[in-house]
């Protein structure tokens, strides 16, 4: 009786965890997948975002009638709008346009203070903070001494508008007053549409808004379907891998909740017959055991829900951080429905098993017990007893052939927990390989203009700063220094290709960049004088081919150049032409020198050396540091937690299956370790159980999670619009195969290693009295 | 006199519920004895046979074998103990129902690890001993329950234990076969084998033993040589 109480507290227990992980893994999983598909769906909502954007060159007056547009259903504004540049110790930096705004609220386009205040006096300015917001500190101030009256505006604040409305607010009087003179009036007026979907739907209500409006007056007009766009492109790389785990995690979940529950019911198939024996009816029995795994199974879900939502919390605000929208939270009905489906999945695999069950007559559940010999044990035992190997090993090298089911339960555990590890590991290696060739900048030291001092006012003083244009006294100090093997200078211009907008980068390197960590894609390297490489996104919007010929200007100069091969990068949208400078003589500035060393010499102290040389020359040196993304940070503690979770599941599931075994041979346990098996003996036996499971499993899981990568890497690639780099997809070699293969023996052994010791612990007498 | 096999000191055993299954038990089996323990179902009978094998430990008292402080063994140390020095019958007969009767025999050799020509050489003449040769490449669950038993035995004394242990060796067996059994202990105790049988048959005890120890309530209350 009291062994009967211990094992199901053991059952129990199996239970509560298995709901708990497959809860944990399923809330996170889902929660997640939903989160990250729609941060600027729900963050837009929030603001009541402008459907519509409208730069109109109008008096106020004419603007606000554009409200009546057939179609608008809310707006904002006419806001006066002003471009300006500010200067710093001379020199005219970066455009603002400012928006005049009283107040940040509206019924469109609410914006969200998130630092500060908001400008609600003359001279005040709020910028626009996130990702396209400046690198201006809080409290410094903007000059403009070109414009009437020199006028300065101190940063008050930081605000988000999620449909990107401005660079920053001033109040209304304040972007009168700074509006240069002579311009024509510039307002901006925000829209919302009763529809707004599609791009059609979009064009339609453009265009009515443009017919009601001046003719002619509508400078310029931005649609959110492109403001979104532009937002999940980031989001978009998570969902290929996001599906991929939540999928294998929800299979597992299934495969383990429900082997759980259908064996502890089975397990009971003998007592179920005691009770219909003294008079319960099947309906009370079938009553007694869905009861009996619902409960457990609640506590776990309990249990998972809060796990899950704390594992989150982290990775959310990674996210909430990577995509500046608001603190992110796992939506209440992934938790209602994850919830609810484990449960119901609980309820009906218990119910199934029970009725099952308690359909048996009674002589037959009772006789269940005995666990009568399968012809397949009896073969394999025979089989096995002929290996070289020691007894116990050999006894337990049948047991997997005895009950099938169990074994195919165990195995399925077992191969989707080496799909999970190969595929995680797959994954953070490519992203490593990504995350590297996207910097590229594998050199050991790089050689950079010295930081420019901070003026009075907080802002930079002076234009960005560059190497000097003649760079033989640094490369001369570059050589003089002990340890350096070969470097190649960067320089870089602003180009305009023909039938592009926006700009395109040229960058010549003077000097062998080809160790310089560019990951080329397709075709060659540059060989010489007149050849290009370039990402994959110019080929994309030039539809340009290797072995064509591109045209740029750079300041007026003409510069044709042969593209002779594809690389891998991210930057400026991939916008962007590497050539040799040889022989061009347009001019450029000198960005960077990236030093290779020597084998044996250290970045650091050589970086110093150079850097004490370098100080009069205005330039600075420093050993390469390896870049990090908040994205590939968050795509890794997920792949972590997400992992590890499958594994516990995977083990779990191996430790449900061998607890049923060794409970059923029990008595068979007793007896062997009567006749003398130490309890040594009897874990090598258990283990050896699962051996070949864990070993079978390994060998279909690890094809079968490198296959998931394969086809997972390259999806979030495409869904970027990236290329990725053959190193990024090609990461599995032989040793690494063969360790992920062993890890499905792990697993097996991990999972096998609780029920051995309990079976090697069980006492003897008690065993033997299992009657 | 022989040297004892067996000598308990005032053994104690309590479980943890009800009275001690077992209080004071002293006794001393020598080599070449036949012991039956008798006593009423509950009286600690397979309590007593389980701490002389080592399956149980006393919580108080000594369990010596052959000179080994049994109750001092840890599990190896008393499965190593078992494979050397005991072997044990049942009234179940408790063979492994998946390995056929050659390789039930067999199994305390290959626990031991036995070479493999010199377990052969004992099971084949086991067999033939215990007259289920024909039986050798059965599975124990077609056998009757008498042939059953022999197969206990023949597995029980595979590794030439000084002592074989029998619990209610005929308890589920029907007349005949009972009777068959308690032969064959009586003829293993002829050829020198140390026999402790426990049952609550009389019958069997006369048939089968030189010596009868009654257990009531845990406690043993006679100790009586009987001829025959
Ligand atoms: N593992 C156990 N747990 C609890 N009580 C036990 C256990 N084994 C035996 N007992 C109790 O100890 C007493 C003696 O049992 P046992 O030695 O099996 O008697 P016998 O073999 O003479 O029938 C009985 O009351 C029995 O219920
Ligand atoms: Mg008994």
């Amino acid at each position: 009786m009291r062994a009967g109480a211990a094992r199901r507290r053991v059952q129990t227990t199996v239970i509560v965890l298995a709901a708990m992980m497959a809860v944990t893994a399923s809330v996170l999983g889902g929660g997640l997948l939903v989160v990250s598909s729609a941060p600027f769906d729900d963050a837009f909502a929030e603001q009541n975002g402008a459907h519509l954007t409208a730069t109109v060159n109008a008096a106020p007056g004419a603007v606000a009638a554009s409200a009546n547009a057939a179609g608008v259903t809310a707006t904002a504004g006419p806001f006066p709008l002003v471009t300006v540049v500010p200067e710093a110790g001379g020199e005219r930096t970066m455009p603002f346009t400012f928006a005049g705004r009283d107040t940040p609220d509206a019924e469109v386009d609410a914006i969200s203070v998130v630092d500060g205040e908001w400008a609600d006096e003359p001279g005040e300015v709020t910028l626009a903070a996130g990702e396209g917001g400046t690198s201006v500190p809080p409290g410094a101030t903007m000059s403009f001494p070109s414009l009437p009256g020199s006028p300065v505006l101190k940063v008050v604040g930081f605000a988000r508008s999620v449909s990107l409305t401005a660079d920053g607010w001033v109040t209304a009087a304040q972007a009168a007053a700074l509006a240069p003179s002579g311009t024509p009036e510039s307002h901006q007026m925000l829209y919302r549409f009763d529809s707004a979907g599609t791009a059609a739907a979009m064009e339609t209500a453009t265009a009515a808004v443009a017919a009601s409006l001046p003719a002619d007056s509508l400078a310029g007009s931005r649609s959110w379907l492109d403001v979104r766009n532009a937002a999940e492109r980031a989001t978009a790389v998570y969902v290929p891998f996001l599906m991929a785990f939540g999928v294998l995690g929800l299979v597992m979940s299934v495969l383990i909740v429900g082997n759980v529950v259908a064996g502890s019911v089975g397990s009971g198939t003998r007592r179920i017959g005691v009770l219909k024996a003294i008079g319960f009816t099947p309906g009370q029995v079938v009553r007694a055991y869905v009861g009996q795994a619902l409960i457990p199974a609640v506590a776990g879900t309990v249990l998972g829900v809060i796990i899950g939502h704390v594992l989150a919390v982290p990775i959310l605000a990674e996210t909430s951080d990577a995509y500046g929208t608001g603190t992110l939270g796992i939506p209440p009905w992934i938790d209602i429905a994850v919830v609810g489906g484990i449960l119901a999945l609980v309820a009906v695999t218990a119910l199934a098993a029970a009725l099952r069950a308690g359909r048996l007559r009674t002589v037959d559940a009772l006789a269940v017990g005995r666990t009568p010999p399968t012809g397949r044990g009896q073969a394999a035992a025979r089989v096995t007893a002929r290996l070289p190997l020691p007894r116990a090993v050999t006894l337990g090298l049948a047991r997997p052939f005895a009950r099938p089911v169990r074994t195919v339960a165990m195995l399925a555990a077992i191969v989707f927990g080496a799909i999970a590890v190969t595929f995680a590991v797959g994954l953070s290696t490519s992203l490593d390989a990504i995350l590297t060739a996207r910097d590229h900048d594998i050199a050991d030291v790089l050689v950079r203009p010295a930081p420019p001092e901070l003026g009075p006012n907080g802002m930079p003083d002076g234009p960005p700063p560059s190497l000097p244009d003649d760079t033989s006294a640094i490369t001369a100090a570059i050589e003089a220094q002990p340890g350096a093997k070969a470097h190649y200078v960067v320089h870089n211009a602003p180009a305009a290709v023909a039938g592009t907008t926006g700009t395109t980068e040229l960058v010549a390197f003077t000097g062998d960049a080809s160790w310089g960590g560019y990951t080329l894609l397709n075709g060659d390297w540059i060989g010489g004088p007149g050849e290009a490489v370039v990402p994959t996104g110019f080929m994309k919007t030039t539809g340009t081919a290797i072995g064509d010929t591109v045209t740029l200007t750079v300041d007026g100069e003409r510069i044709s150049l042969r593209v002779v091969g594809e690389i891998f990068d991210l930057k400026n949208d991939g916008m962007k032409v590497y050539t040799d400078a040889a022989g061009l003589t347009a001019p450029m500035k000198n960005s960077l020198i990236a030093v290779d060393l020597e084998p044996g010499t250290d970045p650091a102290a050589y970086a110093e050396g150079l850097s004490r040389a370098l100080e009069p020359l205005g330039a600075n040196a420093e050993p390469f540091r390896e870049g990090s993304s908040d994205m590939i940070t968050v795509l890794n503690s997920l792949t972590a937690a997400l992992t590890l979770l499958l594994v516990a599941v995977a083990g779990l599931g191996v430790l449900n299956g061998v607890l049923l075994d060794t409970r059923e041979r029990v008595r068979d346990i007793g007896v062997q370790k009567a006749l003398g098996m130490t309890p040594g003996q009897t874990i090598g036996g258990v283990l050896a159980s699962v051996t070949l499971i864990g070993v079978i499993g390994g060998v279909l899981g690890v094809p079968a999670g490198m296959a998931l990568h394969d086809a997972v890497v390259p999806a979030m690639g495409d869904s970027t619009g990236i290329r990725l780099p053959r190193v990024a997809l090609e990461v599995f070699d032989t040793p690494t195969a063969f360790a992920l293969g062993l890890g499905g023996l792990v697993i097996a052994v991990a999972g096998a290693l609780l029920p051995g010791l309990w079976a090697a612990r069980t006492r003897t007498a008690v065993a033997l009295r299992t009657e | 006199m022989t040297s004892p096999v067996i000598e308990l000191r005032d053994v104690g055993r309590a479980y943890d519920e009800g009275p001690p299954a077992l209080s004071g038990a002293s006794l001393t089996v020598r080599a070449g004895e036949a012991v039956a323990i008798l006593g009423p179902s509950g009286s600690g009978k397979s309590t007593l046979l389980n701490l002389i094998a080592g399956l149980d430990r006393p919580d108080s008292g000594t369990v010596t074998v052959n000179g080994t402080r049994v109750d001092r063994l840890g599990e190896a140390g008393a499965a190593r103990y078992r494979r050397a020095s005991v072997g044990m019958v049942f009234q179940f007969f408790n063979l492994l129902e998946d390995l056929t009767v050659a390789d039930n025999i067999v199994l305390p050799s290959q626990l031991a690890g036995m070479g493999r020509a010199a377990a052969r050489r004992r099971t084949a003449e086991l067999l033939e001993t215990l007259g289920i040769d024909r039986h050798a490449n059965a599975y124990p669950g077609r056998l009757s329950g008498g042939q059953r038993q022999r197969v206990a035995v023949a597995r029980a004394l595979m590794n030439r234990p000084p002592l074989l242990l029998a619990d209610e060796p005929t308890g589920a067996l029907d007349r005949a076969s009972g009777e068959d059994v308690a032969r064959l202990l009586r003829d293993l105790n002829a050829d020198g084998q140390t026999v402790v049988v426990v049952t609550h048959d009389l019958e069997l005890a006369k048939a089968c033993t030189s010596r009868t120890v009654e257990l009531v309530d845990g406690h043993i209350v006679t100790d009586t040589a009987v001829s025959r």
